[in-house]
Parts: C-alpha cells; structure tokens; sequence
C-alpha cells in the first residue's frame, strides 16, 4: 500500500508504513557511480536457462484462498496504472485516477477484510502533458504520479528536448520519470554514451526519481538487456523498467529474470537497491502472480514492495478485481460490474 | 485464521495441497491388498507386504510378495502371449501403445497424486516431468512399432522381457522399460520396486481399460527375491534392469551364460562442471534441477560439481542463497521443492554418508527440512577425491563442490570415477563445452542444461553405470534382435597346450620366432615358454605361450593408444586401406600358412581374399557410421555419437585363424578402438604374422595387441581386468559363461558366441551390426538460442 507520507526505512518497513517511491526516500536513492564496464562486459546469460527457469517458476509456486487473495491485493499496490494513449485526455486520465484512488469495488474491500487499509495503486503514469491532470485528480490519495519523457516510446529526440522534457513533467508534478533510453547506444556497445545520458536525465529529474525503460524488446539479446541494466544503474537510475509497451516484445519473465539478476548483482557490488518495473503485455493476474513470484524467489520480500517493485499495467488490474471478487463471493465475477479504469 | 492482512506482512504462499480424495478412494478400494497382474487379470492378494507413504509414514496399501509360482505363473503367460503380440501386424501394436497412451493422460492426475503418494516426490514433478514424460514415452513407441518392420528390418523381437525397476521414478522406469519391449513385440513381465508399486498396479489397470491384450504385460510385485526369480527364469529372454551397480553385478552373474540379452542402467556420480565464462545463475538453477530434483534420488544427477576456481567463491555463494529458497516438505502441497525421502531407509543412510563425510573433515552446508522422512538440501565443500561423499553414490539431495583450475583438470576430476552415466557441462564456449563433452566418461552429457530427458534422446550409461540405451532408436534396437547364427556343432574345447619341446617342426631356411605384439613391439611371452601348434600332420610352429602379465602389459599399452579413438574416420581409413594392400602383396605368405594348419589351396585362398576385402569393408566404413541428431525439443541439437568402447578383448574362434581374427578386430578398430586380441588358439601364427602387416601400415603401436596362449585362461584375466571396457569371447558355451560372469566386476560389455556358429565366409561375417557392438551411443544436449 502506498501512504501520504513516505517513511525513509525501506529495509525494515513497518506495517502501513512502506516507503512510497515518492521523493522523500531520497536517502536511500541509489547515487550510481562511474561507468565500469567491466561490470557488465563478458558477462554470460544463457537465454535457454532464463526460459527453463521462468517456464517453471509459475509451477514451482503456488497460492490459494486468502494466500491468493493477499498476493493479488499486493500487485495492486505495485500496479503503476498506466494510460499511455494518443487519444489520452484530461477525462480519461481523471477516470484513471479514480480507479488508483479506489482500485476495488468496496464491497470487495470489505469483503477481503481490508477496509481499513487505504488501498491504492501504487502510481498512476502518463503522458508529460497529462501530469498536471494526474496531479490534480490524486490531490491528498498519496498516489504519485509517474510520466514517461524523453521522447517516449522510441527516445530518438535531441538530447536537450528530451532533458528539457523530464524537467518539464517534474515541475508538473511528476515524482517519478520514466525515462526511455536510446537503444542505438546498446546495439553498437556505445556504453559512454548511454552512461552520460542516462545520468543527465537522472540530474534533470531532481529529486524525482529516475525509471530507465530499457526497451528490452528492441535489445533483443539477454546479454544486451544485462549490460543495459547496469550501465543504466551506474548512471544512477532508481528502477530499471523492461518496456514501454510500445516495442514488438514487451514484458517477459527471462527478461525480467536478467534485470532482476542485474540488479541484484548491482546490489551485491555497490549495496544500493534498485527498482524493478516490467511493463507492458501483462494482462492477467496470473501474470502478477508469476511476477511476484520471480522477485520473492530471486531478491526476498523487500522487492514485493511498491518502493522496489511495480507493476506497469492497465487492464491487469480489472483481472485482479475479478479474481478478488471471486474470492469474496465464491461467483465467478463480470467486469461490467467494476468500474473501468 | 490467517487474514488477508496477516499475510500482506509476511507474503508467505500458504498452504495450496493438492487434492488426493479420488486416488484415496481408490487404495481405500484396494484396502484388502493388490494381486499381481498376470494374464490380463488380477490375482487375489497372497502374503501381502505395506507400502506407505513417506511423507507421513501411513500405510497406503498392501501388496503382494510375488513367490516363484507367481513369477512363473507371469512368465509362462508371458510366453503364451508373445507369438500372438509379435504376429500383430506393426500398425495393430502401435494401435495398442497409441490407445495405452491416450488413456494415460486421461488419468494424468490420478497417477502424478498416487506417484507422490507413493514415492514422496513433489506433486510438481510427478505432475509436470514425470508423468508427461511417460505419455510421450507411449507415443514415441507407438510410432517405432508402427515403422518397425521398415527401420529394422530383418529384427525380431526377443521374446518374453524381464524387466526390474527402481523407486526413484515408478512409473518413468516402467515406461521406458514396457514400451519399447512392447512396441518390438515383446511381452513383459514387470517387477516395480518394493517400496513404490503402485503406479505400475494402476497402469495395469489402465492397460485393461485401454484393451491392451491379455498376458502381454504383466507386473509381479515383491521384493528382490522376485525380481531374482523374473530375471532367472528361464523363460525369460531378456533381462533389463535400472537400480543399484550392486543389484546390477549380481544380475550379471545370475545370468552368465544363460543367453539371456541384458541391459543395466545402474548408478552414477556424475560430474557438473562448471567453467568460469559460464552464466553462474543458469548453473546454479541446473544444480537445482540435478541435485535437488527429486530429492537427489536420481542416477544421472549432477552429484559433484566441479566449478573453476575463478569464479567458485561466486559460485558457491549464489548456490548457498538458492538452497535457502529450495523448499522441502510435504510432497502433496504445489510448492514443494523437496518431497519426502522415499523410505527411512534411505533416509538412514543418506544421514550416516553425510555424518561420516563430517567426520572426515567436509563442511556440509544444509537447508531446512521438517522432521519426519526428509532430507535438507545439502552442500558440501573442501571435500577431497578420496572423501566417502566424493566416491559413493549418495542418492539423496547432496552436492559436493571442488574447485578446479584448467579445462584438463575439469575432465581428469570428472572421469576420477568408477561410474560413467551422465555429466553436465557449462560454459558459453561452444568450443570448450563440445570438447568437454567428447572427453567426459558417460553416456549422456548436458551442455548448459541437467537432467533433459526425452523419449527421442538415448538414455543410459557407461563404466559401471552399466550399458544398453533407452529411448531413441537405440533403445528401441535394444528390445530386439537379429537372427543368430547357431552351429551344428558348437565349438569344442580346444585341446590342452604343450608348452615342451616337439619334434618334427618343418624345416625353414632361416629359423622365425613368432612372438606376443605389445603396444606396437614384438615381445616374448612373460612366461618364456612356448606352445606347439598343430598341423595335420604334427607341429607346424611354435607360439608364445601368453599370460596375465602380457594381457596386463597389452592393456596399457591399448590405453596408452587413445588418440587412435580422437582421429577422423578418415584417418583410420587410410590406414586400414593400407593394411589391405600390404596383406594382399604378402597373400602368398599367408596362404601358405593357412595350408600348413591343413586348409586346401582353394580354401586358403579365399580366406586370404575375405579378410582383404573385409578389411575394406571396414575401412570404408570408418568415416560413415554416423550419429545422429535426435528430435527431441524445439532449440536443442541432440546428438548421437557413435563412440568407441574404449580398451576391448577380442578373444578369436578357433576355425578360421585369419579370417575370424580379422572379423572381430577390424571393426573394433575401424570406430577408434583398441585392442587386445587373443588369437585362435590352436592355430594362432596367422594373426601373429599378421603384425608385420600391422607394422608397415602404420597402425599406431597399441592399437592392435596379440597375446597368444590358452583363450579361456587369458580371456578370464581380460574379463577380470578393471580397465577394459568391452570384450568379446567367441568360444565355448562354458567359457562364455565363465567371460560373463567375471565381466560383473567392472561391468564391461560382453559379446559371447559359439565360436563355431558363424560362417565368416560368408555375410554373417561382417556387418553394421559389429559396429553397432564396437561403439555406444554418447547423447549430448546442446540447447540454443540467444
């Protein structure tokens, strides 16, 4: 669950206490370091293992009854609800917004017991222009809003726009910028270059904190996807993302295995904790299941926790709420009787 | 109870069991005892034994021990049947394994609960590896029996098969050994193991329901005296067993002589190794998935890692937080990483090897495991190679972890062992994980990847882990047979050495002293003394008189000579066209010498050609008997090499000195390996002339090594020998026996025949089927993608 006020104690959270990703954590932001190449480079990921270990992750775990109903309540606070459309509009977003603000139907609440616990999502995120909408739709929910900059999806802008957009949707009100870095850095090994630039849009984003989308669907490589963690994490990023849900491949769990590896290796060398955020092409919650299940069996309890871990979806959510609902009652449920997001 | 709000702390996964009410049922049904399956009926229940559940300790069932008159009750239905199965058509048996296949996953569940029952394994192995793998296992079978009349032609199914298996995989074992057998047109009679038969009772069941016809498959139940009596019976044709090395060796002996074909897969102590340009995380998931699978009670699990010294801090470190994730309990709940020990038996002994490994000085690393028949995982570090944790088969969820330092060092520590089963290896280095795959000792390598296992992919060891395949077309090859040859009259013992002086030797110009060829030099006997060798009238020559020194001496210098094995086919072409052409420009010679043991000229004659145009055959044939690539999964090169045994006896038939002698030894040597062959023994100066042929055709020293002297004396010291892997005896009826039973200490791989029965003249002479003998099947899995 996400609360007004972040506390600043990640490592040992406190019951309805868990650090928020807001600014404020700003403490235990990771400060990154210099580029070390040697860190990352040679560094082997066999793709057929990733994909042995993640085919049976979801086989391996199991949870039932309230043990499924309480894995399910936490991806929602892990959800960074997502509208990221050109078609987006002021009312779409405040829509948007009510649904974080109120991520379960009250009799579902209740029903789960949980009525009172303020439930949220985790974040909502958007387009920069809609931030301002974003901001004063979740006015007092303690929800923090997330933007996507620096020429989302694709990032091929001049690097100073894309600077100057980051500072943009920041003085708009977003805590959290989800950057897209450029890919072409990757393809041909240019590891300086993605260095400098994610660590310039890291110094633009202030006390905002830094999401890197790596694009891991145009990467293509798994080798690609755990050098461009790193180096993304050395430029100080606070949470490495997978996708923009723009790219042909989006979210998937090898992938997420790589990062998460990636970022437990960071943690292993330097001590400081980075974010996970997949994104894009999770749709059900069996997939928030299967995702949980990777960051509690590779980096513990800490990475089930919104300041660790997000969710990037939008139509997951509406699975969860069915699922949930299924729970309470013993009916299967229709989502025309939740309200849409 | 536990709130929503509860958990949102702990995030714990909770209980999530699965449901075992229908299988419940069932051994409630059953709660008077199982019979045996025999005929395509149940028996009533006779003296029943328990079988429980480990995971509890409850008693499940009762089933019966399975007397001698049950066995021969089976076999002799067994028998009944077997005319009547081999006589259906191919299409109609692969209609009856396509049906017993379907019907096993129609009851997919109901036997992954009663296997874990049973067994203790977690639900999620029975359930996703165990019992899939079976219903492929039917599948795949059912298409061998369709095309098998195409694929092998002129093969002919065994007979009745006697078949025992071990409790590790009930039901897995019980496919790989029924299915093949059945799909050859063998009938089975089926012994599960004692602790976990109820699988095979339920798979009876389903056989009946699947109208599989009656006394084709029948399951015995009991204990090792009833598996004794299925593998002794003498209506038993072939015998194929997976369990212990221990089990295995006394199979070996019971059997010698008898006929009876044999396949074992017995025991391992595989290597897992680990190079430092590996992906660390990928291996530390294949330890997971070797060691910690099933609780380690598997034969071809990874058991010592052997992890390059660079990275092995890191290694071990990444290990050690896995195993603190693994977790071990009741086997019924879905997130169960380690079930139950299969019986406090193993339990006992599993505790005792650890304790004693303690003592010796090891650091054991362990999980958590709940009281009760479990076991945590278990690491172990600075063990030495002499460790008793190092050398036995442990069959339980314990690792071991030794550093190494070079890729040679890798190997050497690898093959520093008696068994030979399986081996996994991981580097992103195509070049160094294929060259470690081709020197490792087994039969099955991993590369980047544990314990993969499919129906397409030929399954089964080498050493003392035994030998014969299972799966692919060379498991199914070894549920049949070819016609053999059988003699008028068999061979007689040949008559008794003279080793004393004799008088009458013709007269030669300059005097010529036959002598023993070791390792590429002529060498005199250990013995000093010589033998008379006869001709029609009187002595024609004299032989050396070998030992078990000399076979001691020709044994090395054969291992010495294992480069022979690393040449291309090409290479050994070349030299073997070579040994042609200086035989066929001393034919005359040779001739000459067959005519002094009483051959006509025509005769002679032609034996001389035979053997030239045989050494072509086999020449020719160096470079094209081929592997294969198997189907199995999609991204994964699987491969079959045609290996060489290794260091074989070939101990000749007395008939034919030259012609026997080179029937056996060229393709032996032809697939790269080396050999000590033991002439024939009353005429056996035509293989001894033979080495000056070896000689100038620039056969590498210790590739062919003749020993002349008494064949059975010198074939029991072969037989006995630790270091040679294969021998082939073609003699007596009582020396064969004799060569079989001795081969149990090392387990090497026999052939034995009436020397007298095959005509070497002729096509039973030669054949791919010599060099189906002269090689194993070495399976590498080669998963890719970027």
């Amino acid at each position: 669950m996400t609360v007004e006020t972040a506390t600043a104690a990640p490592a040992a959270p406190q019951a309805g206490a868990q650090a928020g990703a807001q600014a404020g954590a700003n403490d235990h932001r990771n400060p990154g370091q210099p580029l070390d190449i040697a860190m990352f480079e040679g560094h082997a990921v066999n793709r057929s293992a990733a994909e042995r270990r993640t085919a049976s992750l979801g086989a391996r775990r199991s949870v039932k009854k309230q043990w499924q109903a309480a894995w399910l309540v936490n991806a929602i606070r892990c959800i960074d609800l997502t509208t990221l459309a050109g078609d987006d509009t002021a009312e779409r977003v405040r829509r948007l917004c009510a649904k974080a603000r109120q991520p379960l139907a009250p009799q579902i609440v209740e029903g789960l017991g949980l009525g009172a616990m303020r439930l949220t999502t985790g974040a909502v995120c958007v387009y920069p222009t809609m931030v301002g909408h974003a901001v004063k739709a979740l006015r007092g929910a303690g929800i923090p809003v997330a933007s996507v900059a620096t020429g989302f999806p694709a990032g091929l802008m001049p690097l100073n726009l894309r600077l100057e957009e980051i500072r943009y949707a920041v003085a708009e009100g977003a805590e959290e910028i989800d950057i897209v870095i450029t890919r072409e850095h990757v393809l041909t090994g240019n590891w300086h270059a993605l260095y400098d630039e994610v660590a310039a849009m890291r110094e633009a984003c202030g006390e905002a904190h830094l999401k890197a989308i790596l694009g891991t669907g145009d990467l293509q490589t798994l080798r690609n996807v755990y050098s461009a963690s790193m180096v993304a994490m050395q430029a100080g990023a606070d949470f490495i993302k997978t996708s923009t849900g723009k790219e042909g491949v989006n979210a998937t769990l090898p992938v997420s295995l790589v990062m998460v590896r990636a970022l437990r290796d960071y943690r292993d060398a330097t001590g400081h904790r980075i974010g996970f955020k997949p994104a894009g092409g999770m749709k059900s919650a069996k997939d928030a299941l299967n995702w949980q299940f990777l960051m509690r069996e590779e980096m513990g309890l800490d990475w089930l926790k919104p300041d660790l871990f997000r969710l990037g979806a939008s139509s997951m959510l509406g699975d969860i709420e069915r699922q949930l609902e299924h729970h309470v009652t013993g009916r299967y449920a229709a989502s025309s009787r939740h309200a849409l997001a | 109870m536990t709130t929503i709000t509860d958990i949102l702390q702990t995030m714990d996964y909770g209980p999530a069991p699965e449901d075992s009410a229908i299988v419940r049922d069932w051994l409630k049904r059953h709660e008077a005892g199982f019979g045996h399956f025999i005929d395509g009926g149940f028996t009533a229940a006779g003296e029943t034994f328990e079988v429980t559940n480990p995971a509890s300790g409850e008693v499940i069932a009762r089933v019966s021990q399975g007397s001698d008159a049950d066995v021969d009750a089976a076999v002799k239905a067994a028998r009944a049947a077997q005319p009547g199965w081999a006589g259906l058509s191919g299409h109609d048996r692969a209609r009856h394994l396509y049906a017993l296949a379907r019907h096993i996953q129609q009851h997919a569940r109901f036997l992954a609960v009663l296997e874990t029952l049973d067994n203790g394994k977690p639900i999620r192995e029975s359930r996703d590896i165990d019992v899939p793998l079976v219903v492929r296992h039917f599948y795949h079978h059912a298409g061998w029996a369709e095309i098998m009349a195409d694929e092998f032609p002129g093969a002919a199914a065994h007979g009745v098969c006697g078949q025992v298996i071990p409790w590790n995989f009930p039901l897995l074992m019980l496919a790989w050994k029924i299915a093949p057998a059945l799909a050859a047109g063998n009938t089975v009679v089926l012994k599960p193991a004692e602790y976990t038969p109820l699988t095979a009772l339920a798979l009876a069941e389903i056989a009946r329901e699947a109208g599989l016809p009656k006394g084709v498959l029948n399951i015995v139940t009991g204990d090792g005296a009833t598996g004794a009596a299925i593998t002794g019976h003498p209506g038993v044709n072939k015998v194929a067993f997976t369990g212990s090395t221990e089990v295995g060796r006394l199979i070996r002996r019971q059997i010698a002589g008898s006929g009876k074909a044999l396949t074992l897969e017995l025991g391992g102590k595989s290597p897992f190794i680990v190079f430092a340009d590996a992906d660390l995380d990928a291996a530390v998931e294949g330890v997971v998935d070797s060691i910690w699978f099933n609780q380690g009670q598997v034969c071809c699990a990874g058991s010592r890692i052997l992890v390059a010294e660079a990275v092995a801090p890191r290694f071990t470190e990444l290990l050690k937080r896995r195993m603190a994730t693994l977790i071990t309990g009741n086997p019924l709940e879905k997130s169960t990483d380690i079930g139950a020990i299969v019986h406090p038996v193993q339990l006992e002994r599993i505790t005792a090897l650890v304790e004693q490994g303690r003592a010796e000085g090891s650091e054991i690393h362990q999980g958590t495991a709940p009281a009760g028949c479990f076991y945590p995982a278990t690491l172990v570090t600075g063990v030495e190679p002499a460790s008793i944790l190092s050398t036995e088969e442990i069959f339980g969820p314990v690792v071991t972890l030794t550093p190494f330092r070079t890729p040679e060092d890798a190997v050497a520590l690898a093959n520093n062992s008696r068994y030979g089963l399986a081996a996994s290896v991981w580097s992103e280095n195509v070049n160094l994980a294929l060259d470690v795959a081709a020197k490792v000792k087994a039969g099955v390598v991993w590369i980047n990847a544990a314990n993969l296992f499919d129906a397409g992919a030929a399954f089964g060891g080498t050493r003392e882990s035994g030998f014969g395949r299972e799966g692919a077309r060379a498991g199914m090859a070894a549920y049949l047979t070819h016609p053999t040859p059988r003699a008028k009259r068999p061979e007689a013992i040949p008559a008794a050495l003279d080793a004393t002086p004799v008088q009458g030797l013709p007269a030669t110009a300059v005097d010529r002293t036959a002598k023993l060829y070791i390792g590429g030099k002529q060498a005199r006997p250990d013995s000093g003394y010589s033998y008379a060798v006869a001709g029609p009238q009187g002595s024609v020559g004299l032989a050396p008189l070998g030992n078990r020194k000399d076979i001691r001496n020709a044994v090395e210098a054969a291992h010495a000579a294992k480069g022979w094995g690393a040449q291309t086919g090409h290479n050994r072409a070349q030299v073997l066209y070579y040994l042609a052409e200086n035989l066929s420009a001393r034919a005359s010679e040779f001739e000459e010498r067959l005519r002094s043991f009483g051959q006509s000229d025509s005769v002679a004659r032609a034996e001389v050609e035979t053997s030239i145009r045989r050494i072509f055959w086999y020449a020719a044939q160096s470079d094209k008997f081929d592997g294969a690539v198997q189907s199995t999964k999609s991204a994964h090169v699987t491969l079959a090499m045609n290996e060489p045994l290794g260091v074989m006896g070939i101990l000749c038939p007395s008939a034919q000195p030259l012609l026997g002698f080179v029937s056996l030894v060229l393709p032996a040597i032809a697939m790269g390996n080396r050999v000590v062959a033991v002439p024939s023994q009353g005429h056996p100066l035509a293989a001894t002339d033979l080495y000056q042929v070896l000689e100038t055709s620039d056969l590498p020293g210790g590739v062919v090594n003749i020993v002349t002297g008494e064949r059975d004396v010198l074939a029991k010291t072969l037989a006995e020998h630790d270091d040679v892997d294969a021998l082939w005896y073609f003699g007596t009826a009582a020396g064969g026996q004799a060569v079989e039973a001795a081969s149990a200490g090392n387990l090497k791989q026999t052939w034995t025949e009436d020397g007298a029965a095959r005509d070497w003249t002729g096509p039973e002479g030669q054949g791919r089927l010599f060099l189906t003998r002269a090689t194993q099947v070495k399976t590498i899995w080669v998963p890719y993608g970027e």
